[in-house]
């Protein structure tokens, strides 16, 4: 049988990732340009006995996806910077509890109120570091309406395999444009479901690092009683300021992402095998920069493109491969330049690193990028 | 068809513009296997104001999803035609509304006028379906999709009780659409 094809938003086809990857809890605050993400969501959680529920502001729906999480609902929240300003508070807090969830970030221009119906990629950073404290991120920035939708689901297995709230960012361009996709079937795509406890209720403990570096979370209402905090705690989930724990735990929290960060890298390369300028790109940018660099090898320019689709963990042992090889990064961006500082970090001063930024509510086109190329050849 | 086709539709927000974009991307891509990819821009304002819709059709993948060069432009308004009516590719084409656009944008395009928002009043009945008229007259002129399937990515759109008037108001905009390259 030919398989479902339709024409959609990428708000829509993060949506329907989302109802694929088995979420059954949406809270939110509508906000331009993410609206249709609770909108498409709202139709269609009640139809599989799903719970939809509009908050009064962001930070309580934040705190209502964290309590639901802990129930053993797959959870999502979808919204815009100024929305992913307000949580971070509760972001830090799913963090150190470990609540698996999944925050959608259709990013608009900033900072404060911005532009709301304008394109921006400013939220890059805040991904990685808006909430305070140590801890991992995990970041995805699909670019297309298909790789929403994987993407999305990606997500939802990420936070539930590390226990962990995971952002997905696509800027205004990519979030509102219509695009054909073709559903996946079920079963297609990998659903990874949260590991359930083996201890029986009597010894169980929320944050036993013997259990491995992910210890299984329990579900409310499932037997286990456990205390849920965002202090320091030890193995029983009760505060602690002792030492050896806090270091531990802090420790384990951070690794449990950074030691698996290639097995949760994944990256697109673009005519890179020969390449002398690399274009370094995500995003709606990405794809101006692959039409780009179409346009620079009619030239006779040796052009490449490289896009993360993870973000956080930075991709930081390709990119330096690819310093090695290139003469020079054009790293493009619509922020005055976040990334560009992770991407010299990586090159470590093997290649000249420059950006091509836009931020005034245009995309960044392909004659921009492909100028700056030739002003570093 | 050159491998990359880029269509502007442009007027005043609540024209329907947008909903005739993503009529033509649906005949492109989901019934005539093309690749498409619709793309709007518009202000805060829910009605008024200009707005812009993109439909960029090829049969390779696409990347960029806006215009680049337009090679069919269409003007509903005058603050449309005065915002959106650029970037069109030299030889390429503009319509306007020939009621509501005086000043004619100057380029090395061919302009034509249809009184788009009359026909839909006085010819099939309705003002609301001015856009589908739009739509009719720009596949009629472009030959982008098919008549057919144009025909029927609008009928897909609309509840059963306005089809005809659907139907109508595409077949009467192709037709006079056609007639303007005569």
């Amino acid at each position: 049988m030919a398989k479902k094809v339709a024409l959609l938003q990428g708000n829509q086809a993060c949506a329907a990732g989302a109802m694929y990857a088995g979420c059954t809890f949406f809270a939110g605050y509508p906000i331009t340009p993410s609206t249709e993400v609770a909108e498409e969501l709202s139709i269609s959680l009640p139809t599989i006995g799903g719970k939809f529920i509009q908050m009064e502001d962001e930070i309580a729906a934040m705190a209502a996806v964290i309590g639901a999480s802990l129930t053993g609902a797959k959870s999502i929240t979808a919204t815009s910077g100024p929305g992913v300003s307000l949580k971070q508070e509760l972001i830090g807090y799913a963090c150190i509890a470990e609540v698996p969830c999944v925050i959608i970030n259709v990013m608009r221009g900033g900072p404060s109120t911005g532009m709301p119906t304008g394109p921006g990629q400013s939220d890059v950073m805040q991904a990685m570091w808006g909430t305070h404290g140590d801890h991992a991120a995990i970041a995805l920035v699909p670019s297309s309406v298909q790789e929403i939708f994987t993407e999305t689901v990606r997500a939802f297995n990420l936070a539930e395999k590390y226990r962990m709230p995971v952002q997905v960012l696509f800027d205004e361009i990519v979030g509102h444009m219509r695009e054909r996709i073709v559903f996946p079937e079920p079963g297609e795509l990998e659903i990874i479901n949260r590991a359930a406890p083996t201890d029986p209720p009597e010894t169980y403990k929320p944050y036993d690092a013997t259990k491995g570096q992910v210890p299984p979370l329990a579900s409310f209402g499932s037997g286990y009683k456990f205390h849920v905090t965002g202090l320091n705690k030890a193995a029983d989930g009760f505060p602690t300021t002792k030492a050896e724990y806090v270091d531990a735990e802090e420790r384990r929290q951070v690794n449990k992402v950074n030691d698996h960060a290639a097995a949760i890298e994944s990256n697109e390369e673009y005519l890179t095998e020969d390449a002398e300028v690399l274009v370094w790109a995500y995003g709606s940018t990405a794809r101006s920069a692959r039409y780009a660099v179409n346009e620079l090898r009619k030239e006779g320019i040796k052009a490449g493109l490289f896009r993360p689709i993870t973000l956080w963990p930075f991709p930081a042992k390709r990119t330096a491969e690819l310093a090695k090889q290139c003469k020079a990064i054009v790293v493009s961006e619509m922020n005055l330049g976040q990334m560009i500082h992770e991407v010299e970090r990586a090159a470590k001063g093997n290649c000249t690193v420059v950006g091509e930024f836009r931020v005034d509510g245009e995309p960044i086109n392909p004659g921009q990028i492909a100028a700056k190329v030739k002003e570093v050849m | 068809m050159s491998q990359r086709y880029e269509i502007r539709f442009s007027g005043a927000g609540g024209q329907g513009l947008i909903t005739a974009g993503i009529i033509l991307a649906e005949a492109a891509s989901i019934i005539e296997g093309k690749s498409a990819v619709q793309s709007q821009s518009y202000g805060p304002e829910a009605r008024g104001g200009a707005s812009k819709s993109e439909v960029i059709i090829s049969d390779a993948p696409i990347d960029y999803p806006k215009a680049t060069i337009v090679d069919a432009c269409l003007a509903m308004t005058q603050e449309a035609a005065d915002k959106y009516a650029n970037g069109i590719k030299e030889g390429g084409l503009l319509l306007l509304d020939a009621d509501y656009v005086q000043k004619t944008p100057v380029g090395n395009f061919k302009v034509y006028r249809l009184p788009i928002m009359r026909i839909a009043k006085v010819d099939v009945g309705r003002e609301i379906v001015a856009n589908v008229v739009a739509l009719g007259a720009v596949v009629g002129m472009t030959g982008v999709v098919s008549r057919e399937a144009a025909e029927e990515a609008v009928l897909r759109k609309v509840p059963e009780a306005f089809k005809e008037l659907n139907k109508k108001a595409f077949n009467l905009g192709f037709e006079k659409g056609k007639e303007l390259l005569n």
